[in-house]
């Protein structure tokens, strides 16, 4: 399968990239570690005629912790992700996400940056960076804008960026207090991606009972969505088996769920409920 | 459309070439090159029939673009042996029976080759971790499994790899 033909450059500094935007517009597309986009342009679904590479930009791809925040280059890679030490000790819900995309190889070249900015509703990093309350970080002509992660997934594979913007950065409130996290996954054979994936960010009190929770649900509907009404049945509660069992009944509440060959309707919810059930159980079970 | 100078290195030897940038990696390695040991199975990134080792880690050749590699090094199933002497892992699917139609081998050894540079004692559960992006359809993976086993003891006996 051979990409129609387009035109390539490989700025290297995000302010030729932005100047390359601005110039090709709608005919550029940007290219990260290229595992959506690629697979896209040789099925022809994708055909910008000018393709900018992010790939010599020099650090976009970093994980450091600044201002009480763990921040993210948009260029960091699913496998630096995963092989984060210091992330499985201050944020392991990132680690964990990671080690669920594709495979090896996949992780090596595929980003975070490029698979958000992809939007793929089937995709593990939407649930994890709304769970965490995350925020983006859009670079444009007009300087930087911080996009909040629960309203950067507009749609299926569209987001809040605006046409002449490069997503550089992703910022995370480092967890503090007494946390436990899970992503719970069930795979897809052939694709790997989510049928369902469900992010769980638990903060208890003191006293054991659940102080904040921050869930979120990705290839369920065309977005990954926060599971508001899970998250409220769950705070302020202690953690016995009834109260997440009931919490995770709402799900799906309000949802227009997907359903395809391989999961209907009916299935997903299915699985949205007992996921979320043994992600919030499982984070619950990790807390320190 | 322009093509688009690129300098590789592949095997340890420097090439450059004018290329279109829709020219897939693999394409550029079997067809320019010549080295036709990187099979391509699926062309969707699913089976690791292209598997290449790049910078030292181990990718989908079907699913870059050859300008992405500009500057880059490359090793290839050519590059495992050494002075006539097979590498390892080369060694160990030839003992263990690692494959039957070969089609998935050159993927399967640089996985392998990436992963035993990061991990000369794995456990089981971690080489099927390590191979699940590459497919075989004729061994049912325990040869396969076996024959990473027998090169990280030889590795972890000689030394390098």
């Amino acid at each position: 399968m051979i990409p129609v033909q387009f035109d390539y450059a490989a700025p290297a500094t995000l302010d030729e990239a932005l100047s390359l935007l601005a110039e090709h517009k709608d005919d550029a597309k940007l290219l990260a570690g290229g595992h959506s986009l690629l697979p896209a342009m040789k099925l022809r679904l994708a055909m910008p005629q000018m393709l900018i590479s992010l790939g010599r930009i020099k650090d976009l791809a970093y994980i450091r912790e600044e201002d009480g925040q763990i921040r993210i280059g948009a260029m960091t890679t699913h496998h630096q992700l995963e092989s984060s030490d210091r992330l499985r000790e201050i944020c392991p819900l990132l680690p964990e996400t990671a080690g669920t995309i594709g495979d090896v190889q996949v992780r090596n070249l595929g980003t975070i940056g490029g698979s958000l900015a992809h939007a793929d509703p089937a995709a593990d990093w939407p649930a994890a960076i709304i769970a965490l309350g995350a925020e983006i970080v859009a670079v444009g002509a007009g300087g930087k804008r911080i996009i909040k992660a629960d309203d950067f997934f507009v749609d299926m594979l569209t987001t809040a960026l605006d046409p002449g913007e490069i997503l550089s950065e992703i910022r995370i409130p480092a967890p503090q207090g007494r946390t436990g996290q899970a992503y719970l996954k069930v795979p897809q054979p052939a694709s790997g991606f989510a049928v369902v994936g469900v992010a769980v960010n638990l903060t208890l009190n003191g006293g054991g009972a659940c102080e904040s929770a921050g869930i979120a649900i990705t290839g369920v509907a065309s977005k990954a969505y926060r599971a508001s009404a899970v998250e409220g049945a769950i705070a302020g509660n202690a953690l016995d088996e009834q109260t997440i069992t009931d919490a995770a009944s709402h799900a799906t509440d309000g949802i227009d769920a997907n359903g395809d060959l391989y999961a209907s309707e009916e299935y997903r919810r299915h699985l949205a409920q007992v996921y979320t059930r043994r992600a919030i159980e499982t984070a619950a079970a990790r807390v320190k | 459309m322009a093509k688009i100078a690129i300098s590789v290195k592949v095997n340890g030897v420097e090439h450059t070439a004018e290329v279109e940038p829709r020219l897939l990696l693999v394409h550029f390695i079997r067809e320019a090159l010549r080295l036709t040991g990187t099979h391509i199975g699926c062309d969707t990134s699913h089976c690791g029939a292209c598997t290449v080792v790049l910078d030292g880690r181990a990718v989908k050749s079907c699913t870059v673009f050859a300008v992405q590699a500009d500057g880059r090094e490359i090793l290839t199933v050519e590059g495992l042996e050494h002075e006539g002497k097979l590498h390892p892992l080369q060694e160990g699917f030839f003992q263990e029976h690692g494959l039957q139609c070969g089609y998935c081998t050159p993927g399967m050894l640089m996985t392998g080759f990436a992963f035993l540079n990061s991990n000369t004692a794995p456990t089981e559960d971690e080489i099927r971790h390590a191979i699940s992006g590459n497919l075989c359809r004729c061994t049912g993976y325990v040869n396969i499994v076996k024959a990473y086993q027998y090169a990280a003891e030889k590795i972890r006996e000689g030394g390098t790899q």
